[in-house]
């Protein structure tokens, strides 16, 4: 039972500490299991850092930040998120038009965007919570399931985002953006034929999908297949990862003593493939110890979703957490080799602030839906 | 916000959605499922191949060059070690502006254009990153001393320390003992990849090629961790390389400078033999060139310089010069005359300086011939026409000699054949047969060719290594020994087993031998005797002799005079003048020394190269009288 149940139980202005912290709108559960993998993760990146004491240190700063929003996010009455759901949302569209008019180029792809007056970001960035927020909106008040009107509509909402963001093109993000609001519908309750029909529409479209795939994303589905067709080139990267965390074996190298990672084979090994750290020190064991951290963040998130009063923080809450979860699969299974590489960083873990502070975000405003309960 | 009225059940939808939170749950622990095989499977299932990969990831074996073996003469002088010099050389990776950086460098060290063109070639090779590659090889003091004050603007410039052969005595033995050569593209497909994996040098010529696998050593190795991008990080075990054998020559390095001494500044070889052992003590090809340039580079005027002298320095005159022996060859044919029954050393013939094939005008001179028929030696038998070195007596002689028995007897000293163990870039030289002359040819053997073959001369070829043995034969009175450079080595050796010594002459009594030596005795030690009495060396070398010498002179004609015409040495060019022979042993009777000496276009072999071969037999006879001239 959380503190909050225990609170719900009695009257109001009885249990000090349940009410204290009712009072300032946060899930002791929820956020004691977001410190552990937060923690977790930087011990693992102080070593994927090769102890480099002022990038670490920027990195806890960037946490703190995070921890921050997470905090402010939830004090925030959750009727102001269903409020701005669209206003946001449509604001995120024309900054994602205006990305692809006088955005930054960099490697090839226009995500950044150089506001005067703003630090540099990326309005996808923004999108990964708005698009499950406005579906969650759109749906708020309509029969449940969603008619097939409905749905369409929902749809239309997830497609703009995502084709922008596709012809940037950055087509991870953009299918986990989809898969954020698709993770709304799913949760209204739509009909599993419908569910069906679109998946085996999916699959009807996939060589479609193929033929409009640029050649380094082909490359990198063909990798996925064969790493070694291309072993210095596109199949590095997934050689030396699933080296790194095949070697690790049971019970890793021990900590800071992962070569793969010190001697610089394993790229990217702070950011995206920090997994892969985790399995080459660290070993299985500490692979499954993480992977149960993320699990408790899904189970606890998901039943706070179940609590929640209104359709909108029911679909809100569910979505983010399903799409959190949907972060951290994506993440091991392209590092592990399961799935291609697509830029998506190990949630919590990775170093990186743009990525904690949007997941913070999203975790505060759960946090605001579940504990504003006079709504 | 107020709920919309129509159709909207709360408590159904909320209970939906449980229910759709609970599978997607699901889904989720299926995911995890997933993830979980995964990481079973390359972490417990696949953990060795895995595990195997980021080892050979990390640890590099990096080869070890071993130490060249070391070479001794007899007296245990080095004639070829090993010494350190400095590399400079280039990490591509590292550099930058290639162009820029080689300009840069061209400010502070001296760099051919041969190098750099050389360093172009490399560069392009495949080659483990970051990889030095060599730019310029022997940096100098000052070159090393700038290129430290200049490091900190010169990334990727590497000065490495490495052991590289060094021959002491320079030119002066470059011949006899040969020397190595930069590893070229084409040895890297003969060799054997892994021992020669780290090694420079090569053998390329004499000894250092014969023995180059006991020479070369076992390649060792240095394992290293590295890093993605080559770089080592540490060494984790090193397994040393063994270095070559030690070998030791028969070679004598003082008597090689006395050799070389007394040839000067003529082109010429002496070849000098220790008749029991075959050893080679001293082989001088003259002019030479100082092998140590090929080891540390040098530029390409210099390099142009050698290949094309009209001198021909790189050329081994001693185990590759191919010269007609011209009257060298009378004592071989004389025991020739008497194995085969031809002659006896009680016959007698009348030397009117010339000879006439019966039934044939073509005129055969001696070379004491003259226009109005006043040449010739007189009665000559056949000690007289050794000392006197009678053109006539041999003509006649080879004339009565079945051609095949007498190359027969002939090839036993090993003409036409290299007979030498351990130098086998020696040339076979040239023993011409009937058989020869109608493949090379295309034409019969004449009567004619018995007669000039008698004088040593027509299409007969020896080199003076060839000579020297024959020399060494005698002095041995029969027992034929191959020449040989090796004496000893401090381990077993890998070569394999010399070639077992041939049979000893056949067909020659004893007394036969010691009075075919006594004979050539004459040719050094008999004088004051008057007119066409003394032997033809005497009045140049035999006056002081403290010591009993053999020996037999030679002049051998480059080009054919014509019929009726004086051999005239002003009217030719200098390269067609004769070449000057002289072979010899020392004591007479107990020889310690073999030797023969040869002067390019020198002249006449008693006048020219006889005084060669006593000084070179003085300073191995007598060292300290020598020592204290």
């Amino acid at each position: 039972m959380t503190n909050y149940d225990f609170v719900r139980s009695l009257p109001t202005g009885q249990g000090l500490r349940g009410r204290r912290l009712t009072r300032i709108h946060l899930d002791p559960l929820l956020l004691a299991v977001l410190l552990a993998i937060m923690g977790f993760g930087l011990v693992v990146l102080y070593s994927a850092l090769d102890r480099n004491v002022s990038v670490f240190t920027g990195q806890v700063l960037r946490l703190l930040a995070a921890l921050t929003v997470l905090v402010v996010a939830a004090q925030l009455d959750p009727r102001i998120y269903l409020r701005w759901s669209p206003f946001v949302y449509v604001a995120g569209i024309v900054l994602l038009v205006l990305v692809l008019v006088m955005g930054d180029t960099a490697k090839g792809a226009k995500r950044w965007l150089d506001l005067p007056g703003l630090p540099r970001f990326q309005p996808s960035e923004i999108m990964k919570i708005s698009v499950p927020l406005a579906v969650a909106w759109y749906l708020n008040d309509r029969a449940l399931p969603p008619s097939l009107k409905d749905l369409m509509v929902s749809l239309a909402i997830i497609g703009v985002p995502t084709g922008l963001i596709a012809i940037q093109p950055d087509l991870g993000t953009s299918i986990l953006i989809a898969g954020a609001g698709l993770a709304v519908v799913a949760l209204s309750g739509v009909y599993w034929r419908w569910i069906a029909v679109a998946v085996v529409a999916a699959m009807a479209a996939a060589p479609l999908l193929w033929m409009n795939m640029r050649d380094y994303q082909k490359e990198r589905v063909l990798t996925l297949f064969d790493a070694e067709r291309d072993p210095l080139g596109s199949g590095w990267n997934i050689i030396q990862s699933t080296t790194a965390i095949g070697s690790g074996g049971v019970f890793g190298k021990g900590l800071f003593q992962g070569t793969q990672s010190h001697l610089d084979f394993l790229p990217e090994s702070q950011t995206d493939f920090i997994i892969a750290v985790v399995a080459e020190e660290l070993g299985l064991v500490g692979v499954v110890f993480l992977l149960l951290l993320y699990l408790v963040v899904l189970a606890r998130a998901l039943y706070m979703a179940t609590e929640a009063r209104h359709t909108f923080g029911r679909l809100v809450v569910g979505a983010l957490a399903l799409t959190f979860f949907v972060y951290v699969f994506v993440n091991i299974a392209m590092v592990s080799g399961l799935l291609p590489v697509v830029g998506v960083p190990l949630p919590l873990v990775s170093y990186g602030g743009t990525a904690a502070i949007t997941l913070m975000a999203s975790f505060g405003i759960m946090m605001s839906i579940h504990t504003h309960r006079g709504w | 916000m107020a709920e919309s009225a129509h159709l909207k059940d709360s408590e159904a939808e909320r209970r939906r959605f449980t229910t759709r939170s609970i599978a997607l749950f699901m889904a989720a622990l299926v995911g995890i499922f997933v993830l979980l095989a995964r990481m079973i499977q390359l972490q417990v299932v696949d953990y060795q191949k895995y595990s195997t990969r980021s080892d050979e990831n990390r640890i590099q074996m990096q080869p070890l060059a071993p130490p060249r073996g070391l070479i001794f003469d007899r007296n245990g002088e080095l004639v070829a070690d090993n010494r350190p010099v400095f590399i400079l050389e280039l990490v591509a990776e590292q550099v930058g502006d290639l162009d820029r950086v080689l300009a840069d460098l061209k400010v502070l060290v001296e760099i051919s254009d041969r190098d750099t063109d050389a360093f172009r070639k490399r560069i392009a090779r495949p080659r483990r990153p970051f990889e030095p590659v060599p730019l310029k090889y022997v940096l100098t003091d000052a070159e090393i001393a700038r290129l430290a004050i200049n490091r900190f603007r010169l990334p990727g410039v590497v000065v490495e320390a490495q052991l590289v052969r060094h021959y002491p005595y320079g030119e002066l033995l470059a011949h006899a003992v040969g020397s190595v050569r930069r590893v070229s593209e084409e040895d890297l497909q003969r060799l054997d990849p892994v021992q020669y994996s780290a090694t420079q040098f090569i053998g390329k010529l004499g000894v250092e090629r014969f023995y180059e696998r006991s020479l070369h050593g076992e390649v060792g190795y240095r394992h290293v961790e590295i890093d993605a991008r080559g770089r080592v990080r540490s060494v984790l075990a090193v397994q040393p390389a063994i270095a070559g054998h030690n070998i030791t020559l028969h070679l004598d390095a003082n008597l090689q400078r006395a050799a070389d001494h007394a040839l000067g500044e003529r082109r010429g070889a002496v070849v000098a033999i220790e008749p029991q052992t075959g050893g080679i003590l001293a082989m001088v090809s003259r002019p030479g060139y100082d092998p140590n340039q090929f080891v540390t580079g040098m530029s390409a005027d210099d390099y142009r310089q050698l290949t094309t002298a009209r001198e021909k320095p790189l050329f081994n005159r001693a185990l590759n010069g191919r010269y007609a022996p011209g009257s060298t060859f009378k004592p071989v044919v004389a025991l020739a005359g008497l194995a085969l029954g031809a002659t006896t050393w009680e016959r007698t013939i009348v030397d009117n300086g010339s000879f006439r094939l019966p039934g044939q005008g073509r005129l055969y001179r001696d070379w004491s011939w003259t226009r109005g028929g006043g040449g010739g030696q007189g009665i000559v038998d056949l000690r007289r026409a050794i000392y006197r070195s009678s053109n006539t007596y041999f003509y006649e002689l080879a004339s009565r000699m079945p051609i095949d028995d007498f190359t027969t007897f002939v090839a036993q000293f090993g003409y036409g054949q290299n007979l030498a163990i351990d130098l086998i870039d020696a040339s076979p030289g040239l023993l011409p047969t009937p058989v020869w002359k109608r493949g090379a040819r295309g034409e019969p053997w004449y009567p004619g060719d018995n007669v000039n073959l008698g004088i040593g001369q027509g299409d007969l070829l020896a080199t003076p290594l060839q000579l020297a043995t024959v020399a060494s034969i005698i002095a041995n009175r029969g027992k034929v020994v191959r020449p040989r450079m090796l004496k000893s080595s401090d381990r077993e050796l890998l070569e394999t087993d010399p070639p077992p010594a041939p049979a000893a002459i056949q067909g020659v009594t004893p007394d036969d031998w010691e009075r075919l030596v006594d004979a050539m005795e004459d040719v050094v030690h008999r004088g004051n005797l008057g007119y066409r009495q003394s032997g033809t060396a005497w009045a140049y070398i035999g006056q002081n002799a403290p010591y009993r010498i053999a020996g037999k002179s030679g002049t051998a004609q480059v080009v054919g005079i014509a019929q009726g015409e004086l051999y005239d040495e002003k009217l030719l060019d200098e390269y067609q003048r004769k070449h000057a022979w002289f072979m010899a042993f020392a004591p007479a009777d107990a020889p310690r020394i073999a030797l023969v000496v040869l002067v390019e276009n020198g002249g006449g072999g008693s006048a020219v190269a006889a005084p060669v071969a006593r000084e070179v037999l003085d300073a191995y006879l007598l060292p300290q009288a020598v020592a204290s001239r």
